[in-house]
């Protein structure tokens, strides 16, 4: 039975901030770019397409590469808006969540425009006739009908978010107890001699977290589906 | 209600080009599918944006192109019921009713949840989830949603279309009286004559994108005569009594036989113009359950046939009858002459 270092435990317990925060911090931009999708047409829409959708084609390290080049000391956003305001962001956990969320972003996106889209129109219609404005409309209407594509995409996001790996590793680094979340601490087994009982300790523990997020995740849509 | 509409939209290869101004409380859009009904509701709703133009409701401008000006379908105090109910499915049926009457201004709070329960009697729906509704129900509850928040003026974009013929009537009659006891102006929008009939007294006509005219709704019934389409006359029923297996009707003073197990306590039938028989004398014994004693108030040429409209007691009826039978009948206005009708000619829309 192989036994956890103090390290060990916090790349696990790392892993798992890394992808709620991602999560949680996707939510909101998440649903706002889904439903510029869905309901608006507008100029641009098309690129904000590729853009949102990029991150699924690219190699993670691309990504994790070209965020690095964005938010480092050298960076437009590093060097004009993070160090004014005293912000460092490179190889803290941070930069690990900004990693996940632009790698997730897509597959949350994707999972709330699928639930959106199949809102019937009328419905928006009718709230808008009955008094309600955009605003109160997307309150009271698109998002609590959209809550099962939030939670697919969460779930989704979440998921992806643990294995996060190529970004991470560039944007973060890999500093055990500081950003080395559950891959990077596997990698880091596996590139070293008589690891690799602690790195498949390290898989196992991966594939419990991901098989309870999926059970959790056909649990909540049974409990919806009879709520129905 | 005191709508101007000028406006013209093109939608793909669909061009519509609307100016009219009505006056009046129940007012219908008549017109074939396809032909820019819904297009046109869609516009005065604010839903959609015209081209150009120009729309007012009771002396406000809701849209002028010329000064760029658009009030947005919440700020118009229009409402709105779809051909199908569309109600909230997240929200139970109480919450749906009163979806609308939260956001209304108090100023204008005229109907309450209590009133139009009461009206509508619906209290036995108010906790249940819209899945667990009928389609009846549903479409009533949409309907009710939409006179909950308090409109000046209600949309109806073919409220029935969707609702089982056996209901049709049933809701047609809620959708009435309850308009009627809150003083609710409407545009009732079909491609039925009946229940254009039934719901309005003016109504504009509507073909391919274009308004084609404003007449009476029995205008429009006796002008589609000269098609193949015929009349039909449409009477309310009340109270019948059961004779022999017949429902015995008061009717302008007279019996009236019906071949019908209706029990309900008001029934509306229609009975076609050309199911009425003609007699210059009274016959002495006929198979038909119905006989009146009636006057010729006015003869109309509906191109190979004459439409004749007959005066029995109160009530109005109109037949049709060839060129022929006219001359050897010598029907002229004030003739008085009798009228035949079979308890089966009568036909139940419920």
């Amino acid at each position: 039975m192989p036994v956890f270092s103090h390290s060990d435990y916090l790349a696990i317990l790392l892993s798992v901030r890394v992808a709620v925060v991602a999560t949680l911090l996707s939510l909101p931009f998440g649903f706002a770019v889904a439903y510029l999708m869905t309901y608006k047409r507008f100029r641009g829409r098309v690129a904000l397409d590729v853009i949102v959708n990029l991150p699924l084609t690219l190699p993670p390290v691309v990504i994790g590469y070209l965020l690095l080049l964005l938010l480092g000391q050298s960076g437009w956003i590093g060097k004009w808006v993070l160090q004014p305001m005293g912000i460092k962001l490179i190889f803290t956990w941070k930069a690990a969540v900004i990693a996940t969320s632009v790698v997730g972003f897509p597959l949350m996106v994707r999972s709330i425009r699928t639930g959106m889209e199949t809102i019937d129109e009328r419905l928006v219609q009718a709230s808008r006739t009955l008094g309600a404005g955009w605003f109160d409309t997307i309150m009271n209407v698109i998002l609590p009908l959209s809550v099962r594509g939030l939670i697919a995409g969460s779930i989704l996001m979440f998921a992806r978010g643990l294995g996060e790996f190529g970004a991470t590793i560039i944007v973060a680094g890999n500093i055990p107890g500081v950003t080395q979340t559950i891959p990077l601490a596997i990698y880091e087994y596996v590139s070293s001699p008589r690891g690799d009982v602690m790195a498949m300790a390290l898989c196992l523990v991966s594939i419990t977290i991901s098989v309870v997020v999926l059970i959790f995740h056909e649990w909540l849509s049974r409990r919806m589906t009879r709520a129905d | 209600m005191n709508l101007t509409v000028k406006v013209q939209k093109k939608l793909g290869t669909f061009y519509l080009d609307a100016d009219f101004a009505i006056q009046g409380d129940r007012f219908g859009v008549f017109g074939p599918s396809g032909g820019g009904k819904s297009t046109l509701v869609s516009l005065i709703a604010g839903l959609r944006y015209p081209d150009r133009g120009f729309i007012s409701l009771d002396g406000e401008t809701l849209f002028d192109s010329s000064r760029k000006l658009h009030i947005p379908p919440e700020h118009r105090r229009i409402g709105m019921v779809f051909q199908r109910p569309h109600l909230f499915p997240h929200l139970n049926v109480r919450n749906n009713l009163l979806y609308g009457y939260k956001r209304c201004d108090p100023r204008y709070r005229n109907v309450t949840l209590d009133k139009l329960v009461n009206v509508m009697q619906i209290g036995h729906l108010l906790d249940r989830g819209v899945r667990y509704l009928s389609g009846g129900e549903r479409q009533r509850v949409a309907i009710g949603r939409a006179i909950l928040s308090n409109p000046r003026l209600l949309l109806m974009d073919e409220p029935l279309s969707a609702v089982d013929d056996s209901l049709k009537f049933q809701i047609i009659s809620y959708l009435k009286d309850t308009c009627a006891i809150f003083e609710i102006p409407y545009l009732f929008i079909s491609h039925a004559l009946v229940e254009m009939r039934v719901m309005t007294n003016q109504v504009i006509t509507v073909v391919d994108g274009r308004v084609t005219g404003q007449v009476t709704a029995e205008g429009l019934a006796r002008d589609r005569m000269k098609g193949t389409i015929g009349y039909m006359n449409l009477l309310r029923l009340t109270n019948p009594r059961r004779i022999n297996g017949l429902s015995v009707y008061r009717w302008g003073g007279q019996e009236l036989f019906v071949s019908s197990d209706s029990s309900l306590p008001e029934t509306l039938f229609e009975l076609s113009s050309t199911d009425i028989i003609l007699f210059k004398r009274h016959p002495e014994a006929i198979s038909a359950r119905n006989l009146f004693e009636v006057t010729v108030t006015s003869v109309f040429d509906t191109g190979v046939r004459l439409g004749v409209e007959l005066k029995c007691g109160s009530e109005v009826l109109i037949a049709e009858i060839s060129k022929e039978a006219a001359n050897e009948l010598e029907i002229k206005e004030g003739a008085q002459i009798y009228a035949a009708v079979k308890a089966v000619a009568f036909k139940s829309l419920g």
